[in-house]
This record gives structure tokens, C-alpha cells and sequence, in this order.
């Protein structure tokens, strides 16, 4: 995966070193099995510790990660040489691929059992409007993620595997999570906010 | 618009113009996971069904305008599509694995089982058809090793 080829960043960028690019590190695929194994486990043993576990880690992580990236690395990023932002995307974005997924399918399966067993989710429970709008604010970052993100995210790993990527291909896909950016910080805010709700009604 | 296509052989990935593949399956996508919001905050209860097969319904229609236009392409990375789509799949069907696990261990039985079910495939499908569909539109036609 590190294997350092000389490779062009953009056509019009100077020769640099930057990393062979595995789009999918196979070596984390054992961990993304177990967590999805360990977080069948928790609903089918309807196990509090363990739901609350994977609701609360993989939460906690996905809303951090989320913000840190969109609100720290990326601005950063974007002042960054071309060659500097493409040798960090090379290592970070593939991490990305196996990562995000994994913590927000921890989160949601163990975080909807976790609202039934406690439930929550019945229609006299006063946190059932505010579960509702967790949905709601959850599927608005679903259909970016998997719609708009994730896609970009790999056509940016492949453009970048090439012998001359095309900056401009790679520019233009890039902008798409800088557009998104605000959208998830505003929906991850929001969840922040309903979620402590939840703990304290 | 397979000529329109081939007559843009020539041009660069970042300006070549597509049919809207993508944004067909993200409205396609946009609408199941609406579907399901509704399906899951009725939870235990036995939801009513209208307006999630309604959903469903046009969620399913958009997925086939995209199939079909996708088929038409002639200037397409077709091997990079179908291997990125391949192993899309195998992620998002597991993905839609658990989730429907959750459904039926929860006791969701009959119809709205079914339109669930039909939701979650949509739902696999829909994914990887926009990542594969991303991935190989940047990809110089005829599909290189790159």
C-alpha cells in the first residue's frame, strides 16, 4: 500500500513521490467484519451494555470525525501544494472508504434497537418526536454520504491510482465536500442537540 | 445520446457530459430512505402502507430510468463499472443485511416486511450504481489499465 512510485500529481504540477494508492485497505477488513458481527450479536442478544456501546462509540466517533474533518483538516487542506493534498488524500481517503460506513451502520442498527428495547420509539413516549427528527436528520446525511460523498471519494482514489491524473477531475470531484461540508456540520450539530435531548428527558 | 457521446470521445473527463445516471439514483435513493423514515417511526406498530409503496413505486422507477439510460452508453468504462459495482454491492447488501435483520427480529412480519425488503434492495442497488457509475465516467473510454 506505501510502495512509493514518481508519479504526476496534475498535468501541469512538477514530478513528485506519492504512494501507491489500495483503494480498499484489505487489511482493515477483518476489524469492519467483527464490529458487524459484534453488532449483530448485541441485537440479537437485545444486550444493553453492547447496543449502548456501539450506539454511543460509533456515534461519538462519526459526529467527531465529521465535524474534525470538515470543519479542521479541510480548510487546512485546501491551503495545502497540490502535491502535499494529494500525497494526504492517497493515505487518508482510503481509510475514509472502510471507516465511515462501518460507524454509521454500528451506529444506527444498534442505536433503532436500543430506542425499541428502552421503548422510546412508542407513540405516548415524549423522546418519540425527537427520535423521529433524528431520522429525518439522519437520512438527509445518508443521501449525501452515499449519494454525493462516498461516490466522489472513489472516483478520487481511482483518478489519482493513474499514471497522469487529471487535476481537473480530481478539483471538480473534490468540490463536492466542500458544498456539503456546512450541510453535514448543521446536520451533525442537530444530532448532537437531539440525542442529549433523548439522554435527558 | 450514445452519438452525442461518441462525439465527445475526445474531450476531457471533468467536461464530458453523461445522461443524469447519478442524480436519478440519488432520487432514487432520496425517496427510499424517506420511505424507510416513515416505515421505522411506526415501529412496533403496523404502519400504514400507502404513502412508503407510493414511495417505493417511483423510488423503483427512477432506479430503472437510470439502469436504462445506463445501458445506452457506448463510450463507458464498462470493466471499471462493473468491478466497482461488484464489491459496492457485496458492501451494501451486507449493509442492508443487518438492517433488515433488525426489521424481522423485531417482529415485522406480512406486507410491510415485503415493501421493507423492497426498500432494502432498491436501496442496495441504488448505491453502488451511483459509486460505479462515478467511478468509471472519469475514466478515459475505452477503459484503460490506469
Amino acid at each position: 500500500m506505501t510502495d512509493v512510485g514518481r508519479i504526476q500529481a496534475a498535468p501541469s504540477a512538477p514530478v513528485v513521490a506519492r504512494p501507491r494508492i489500495q483503494i480498499v485497505p484489505l487489511r482493515g477488513l477483518p476489524i469492519v467484519a467483527a464490529v458487524v458481527v459484534f453488532v449483530i450479536a448485541s441485537i440479537a442478544g437485545n444486550w444493553l451494555w453492547a447496543l449502548t456501546f456501539c450506539h454511543v462509540v460509533g456515534g461519538a466517533l462519526w459526529t467527531a470525525i465529521d465535524l474534525f474533518v470538515g470543519l479542521i483538516v479541510g480548510p487546512i487542506l485546501g491551503r495545502l501544494s497540490v502535491p502535499a493534498r494529494a500525497e494526504f488524500a492517497a493515505r487518508f481517503m482510503p481509510k475514509m472508504v472502510l471507516l465511515m460506513p462501518t460507524l454509521v451502520l454500528m451506529t444506527l442498527a444498534a442505536g433503532f434497537q436500543l430506542a425499541l428495547r428502552e421503548g422510546n420509539l412508542a407513540p405516548g413516549n415524549p423522546n418519540h418526536a425527537w427520535l423521529v427528527a433524528s431520522f429525518c436528520v439522519v437520512g438527509v446525511m445518508a443521501v449525501i454520504a452515499l449519494g454525493v460523498l462516498e461516490p466522489a471519494n472513489i472516483a478520487v482514489l481511482f483518478e489519482m491510482r493513474k499514471t497522469q491524473p487529471d487535476g481537473t477531475v480530481i478539483a471538480q470531484l473534490m468540490r463536492r465536500f466542500v458544498y456539503t461540508a456546512g450541510i453535514t456540520g448543521v446536520m451533525q450539530v442537530a444530532t448532537l442537540i437531539i440525542m442529549t435531548r433523548v439522554a435527558t428527558q | 445520446m450514445s452519438s452525442e457521446l461518441a462525439a465527445m470521445t475526445g474531450a476531457p473527463a471533468a467536461t464530458r457530459r453523461f445522461p443524469p445516471v447519478a442524480e436519478l439514483g440519488i432520487g432514487s435513493l432520496a425517496l427510499v430512505v424517506i420511505g424507510g423514515i416513515l416505515m421505522a417511526s411506526y415501529v412496533p406498530r403496523r404502519p400504514p402502507l400507502g404513502v412508503p409503496l407510493a414511495l417505493a413505486a417511483v423510488s423503483a422507477a427512477l432506479l430503472l430510468a437510470a439502469v436504462f439510460l445506463l445501458s445506452r452508453l457506448d463510450q463507458f468504462a464498462w470493466p471499471r463499472f462493473f468491478v466497482v459495482f461488484r464489491w459496492a454491492l457485496l458492501a451494501y447488501v451486507i449493509s442492508a443485511g443487518v438492517i433488515g435483520f433488525a426489521f424481522i427480529y423485531d417482529h415485522t412480519r406480512g406486507a410491510p416486511l415485503a415493501l421493507v425488503i423492497v426498500m432494502l434492495v432498491i436501496f442496495a442497488l441504488d448505491v453502488p450504481l451511483i459509486i460505479a457509475f462515478t467511478a468509471a465516467r472519469y475514466s478515459s473510454p475505452p477503459h484503460s489499465a490506469d
